[in-house]
């Protein structure tokens, strides 16, 4: 990151100027080219496997497996997938409580996750984190977050240290359109943008806080401009289209690595089930989620270019469902199976 | 292979419920998402989607039908290829009357283990925390004559000049030299990367200081005073304290947070507030409060070091104070040790903080009177040093503490309960903390001085537990 250096972190510079007074002369974000055959097959491998992995986790859930909160990715997979796909090696990311999808697309383990949503000894944190809380420091996950916003400030704090350092990589940090409306958002734009961080904030729009839709929350319902009072640029991307969210991506990353500080993607998505397993999701007619899933379903866009262009067989599609299956049964047996913690593990990783 | 649906819970505390209506019927194709059913339970209506795709074998449970068991085989779905005669073979049971007394063995084992658990597992006993004594002092050590602001500013600079990964952040830090002039000089020696200054911005600063210190740098966040971190304090507890246990001991933040604390002089309630006994509430939190300006140094410095999130209370009137601190190269004390600060026989005084000026000043004066009180200052709240308090209570049988803090829940009320359970027999007398008045702080002088524990206050409560 050839412009953060010492004096960017400091907070003695003057504020960045305006860095975008039309946003989207500077950063587009709406280019969306076509996928290549590698590409598609990508994505559609990894939005799969999140995809049967919640509908497994609901399962479990509904069988007693899996306790307390458990909110479902299904929907959104082509945000994670595409920001995953444009992302390189020591890039940060971190994210709120709905985040299974975020740490199979960062590559930690399905039975990892799995077992740890079972509360058993085999989950990534020991079983002592739960649903809402894992993290890995080889991935560069850093969670898993149960207070709605508190992982804007603490991605913040990741590009601080990108900068700190010196180094090229970005902190990715995804928050709801809920979120949005929290005050240490806004403390934390104020500081990247004066401080030129290289963090991209990703406000995953999924339309519903909880039960509560964008209209009736927020005054300002285009989130990508919610920077502009600090200067931050930023875009509204089609979330259900991987190819357009990796193309967002590949520019929003491009600007943090070149020095010019945060951006902002507004990633227009939908989640299908409700907020947590036990919503039932009246505040919205059913017409209205078949009509996303129908319609704008990430998955099956990326199936249909697949068998259109040729690139894969009915049956090479089912090769790779079973596939994902199997990994996803795999971790589900692990998960059940797997012993509850030691009840010596009560007292450890408290204080090192 | 047929797979079973099973009547799922819906919600964190669901047992049973409903079989409100069927969606799909015998023979229809279902793909996974579809919705197959409705289930009512003790808070709402819910849609139950399929997991599996295949088509509908046989439903088990008419709809309408109420108080079905979580985990009960409601439905048979039939893979491709698959003929519905599959069924009575592979599923005996499923068409009995009472479909809510079968359930599924994994799921059930599940339950029952679960419940068993806070009967048969033992809760563990807490581990014992060992503490290193304080390091030697080398005879014939010069002692300088030092203020607590000097010894803060000494233990920063000299740890950040040892590791590069030590900053600190703050409002007002680095161009103005400190609100209090604890950051004097640091900006000059160490620039403008490394010594922060932040806009008012507590709960934001909060949570980038812990941000940075889970990617393995070691913040120094400064508040102005502790009254402006209850703006942050979710960053503190939620964030920094809690996110090693819950990654299971991957990632902890190294963070020091300091600044005053605690009542200064005439400002008021909103800025006259001792925290020490919310933050020593906290597990995953070490929590200091330093009296000397040795005590400042010596554990600022072991609070850099610690990989722990540590909360470091200092306080504006104790900032000026003089005490002499040992001219060593590198002066570290141990969190988690009391230190005596005389000995006596008589009765016991634990306090820590700003609380130690009236202990130190009654003390003098019972000594007119005869009395020889053994004074401890805490030092560090959490982890507490109870075995030292406990020691000397064996030894004088009487036990007062002193803190500004309100009264309810205070520190010293913590001590008077643990003593009491653990050294009961050893007591003479009933523990009497002395704490500030049950009040918001007042302005006026004359009432400002009221809401503060007084020299005469304590002098009385030991004399008290002394039956004097």
């Amino acid at each position: 990151m050839a412009q953060t250096k010492s004096a960017s972190a400091s907070g003695r510079k003057p504020a960045a100027k305006s860095a975008s007074k039309t946003v989207s002369k500077e950063f587009s974000g709406k280019n969306t080219p076509e996928f290549g055959k590698d590409d598609d097959l990508h994505a559609y491998r990894e939005m799969l496997l999140i995809r049967r992995f919640e509908e497994k986790a609901g399962q479990l859930y509904g069988m007693g497996f899996i306790g307390g909160f458990c909110h479902l990715y299904i929907g959104q997979e082509a945000v994670v997938v595409g920001m995953q796909m444009a992302q390189q090696e020591g890039d940060q990311v971190i994210t709120a409580y709905r985040d299974h999808g975020h740490m199979l697309a960062c590559g930690m383990s399905p039975r990892g996750v799995m077992a740890e949503l079972t509360g058993r000894q085999g989950g990534l944190s020991k079983g002592k984190g739960g649903s809402m809380h894992m993290f890995s420091k080889e991935k560069h996950f850093y969670g898993g977050h149960g207070i709605v916003g508190a992982q804007v400030s603490l991605g913040t704090g990741l590009a601080f240290a990108n900068a700190y350092r010196n180094n090229d990589s970005v902190s990715v940090a995804y928050f709801g359109d809920g979120a949005a409306n929290q005050g240490q958002v806004y403390e934390s734009f104020n500081m990247a943008a004066l401080w030129k961080l290289p963090i991209i904030y990703i406000v995953e729009n999924n339309r519903y806080a909880m039960g509560t839709s964008t209209a009736r929350a927020t005054a300002q319902s285009n989130y990508s401009m919610r920077g502009v009072g600090f200067g931050i640029p930023g875009v509204q991307v089609d979330g259900m289209d991987v190819r357009a969210v990796k193309a967002a991506a590949d520019e929003a990353l491009a600007h943090c690595r070149s020095g010019k500080g945060p951006i902002i993607l507004e990633m227009l998505t939908y989640r299908y089930r409700g907020h947590s397993m036990s919503d039932p999701a009246k505040y919205r007619s059913k017409e209205e989620v078949q009509k996303m899933r129908s319609e704008q379903d990430p998955i099956e866009q990326v199936r249909n270019r697949l068998l259109e262009k040729g690139w894969a067989s009915e049956d090479e599609l089912k090769a790779i469902d079973k596939d994902i299956r199997d990994i996803v049964t795999d971790s589900a047996d692990f998960a059940q199976n797997d012993p509850e913690p030691d009840a010596s593990e009560l007292y450890t990783d408290i204080l090192l | 292979m047929p797979i079973d649906i099973l009547m799922p819970a819906l919600s964190p505390t669901m047992e049973e419920g409903t079989l409100s209506k069927w969606v799909k019927k015998e023979g229809d194709t279902v793909k996974s998402g579809d919705v197959i059913a409705e289930i009512e339970t003790d808070k709402a209506t819910m849609e139950v989607e399929a997991v599996d795709e295949g088509v509908i074998g046989k439903l088990l449970v008419e709809a309408g039908t109420e108080n079905v068991k979580v985990n009960t085989k409601i439905a048979i779905l039939l893979a491709e290829g698959e003929s519905a005669d599959a069924i009575s073979a592979d599923a005996p049971k499923a068409d009995a009357d009472t479909p809510a007394a079968t359930s599924d063995a994994a799921g059930g084992k599940a339950r029952e283990a679960s419940e068993e658990t806070p009967v048969a597992a033992k809760v563990p006993a807490q581990p014992k925390i060992e503490v290193a004594a304080d390091p030697d002092i080398p005879e014939g050590t010069e002692m300088v004559s030092t203020t607590v602001r000097e010894a803060l500013r000494d233990a920063m600079a000299e740890e950040m000049r040892r590791d590069g990964d030590v900053f600190v952040m703050g409002e007002e830090v680095a161009e103005y030299q400190g609100a209090y002039k604890i950051t004097q000089g640091l900006l000059q020696e160490f620039g403008a990367k490394r010594v922060v200054d932040t806009p008012i911005t507590e709960h934001g600063f909060a949570g980038i200081g812990v941000g940075a210190a889970m990617s393995g740098l070691k913040p120094i966040v400064e508040f102005m005073t502790f009254n402006f971190a209850m703006q942050a304090i979710d960053q503190i507890i939620n964030s920094a304290a809690k996110t090693l246990y819950m990654s299971g001991g991957q990632m902890g933040a190294p963070i020091v947070f300091r600044g005053p604390n605690g009542a200064a002089a005439r400002v008021g309630a909103q800025h006259s507030q001792d925290f020490s006994s919310w933050y020593s509430q906290i597990p995953g939190l070490k929590v200091v409060m330093p009296y000397t300006a040795a005590d400042a140094k010596g554990l600022l410095k072991a609070a850099i070091r610690d990989p722990n999130p540590v909360v470091f209370l200092e306080n504006e009137i104790l900032y000026g104070q003089h005490f002499d601190v040992p001219k060593l190269d590198d002066f570290v004390l141990p969190i988690g040790k009391a230190r005596i600060h005389r000995k006596g026989k008589d009765a016991t005084i634990v306090s820590f903080g700003i609380g130690m000026t009236y202990a130190v000043k009654a003390v003098a004066e019972l000594e007119k009177e005869g009395i020889d009180v053994e004074l401890i200052d805490l030092r560090t709240i959490r982890p507490m040093d109870l075995p030292t308090v406990i020691e000397s209570v064996k030894k004088t049988g009487r036990l007062v503490t002193v803190e500004e803090g309100y009264p309810q829940n205070s520190v010293g009320t913590e001590i008077a309960t643990r003593v009491m359970q653990q050294a009961f027999d050893y007591l003479d007398a009933p523990v009497l903390t002395i704490a500030g008045k049950d009040v918001p702080m007042p302005y006026a002088a004359n009432l400002e001085k009221l809401a503060l524990p007084t020299v005469g206050e304590v002098v009385q409560a030991v004399k008290t537990v002394c039956y004097k």
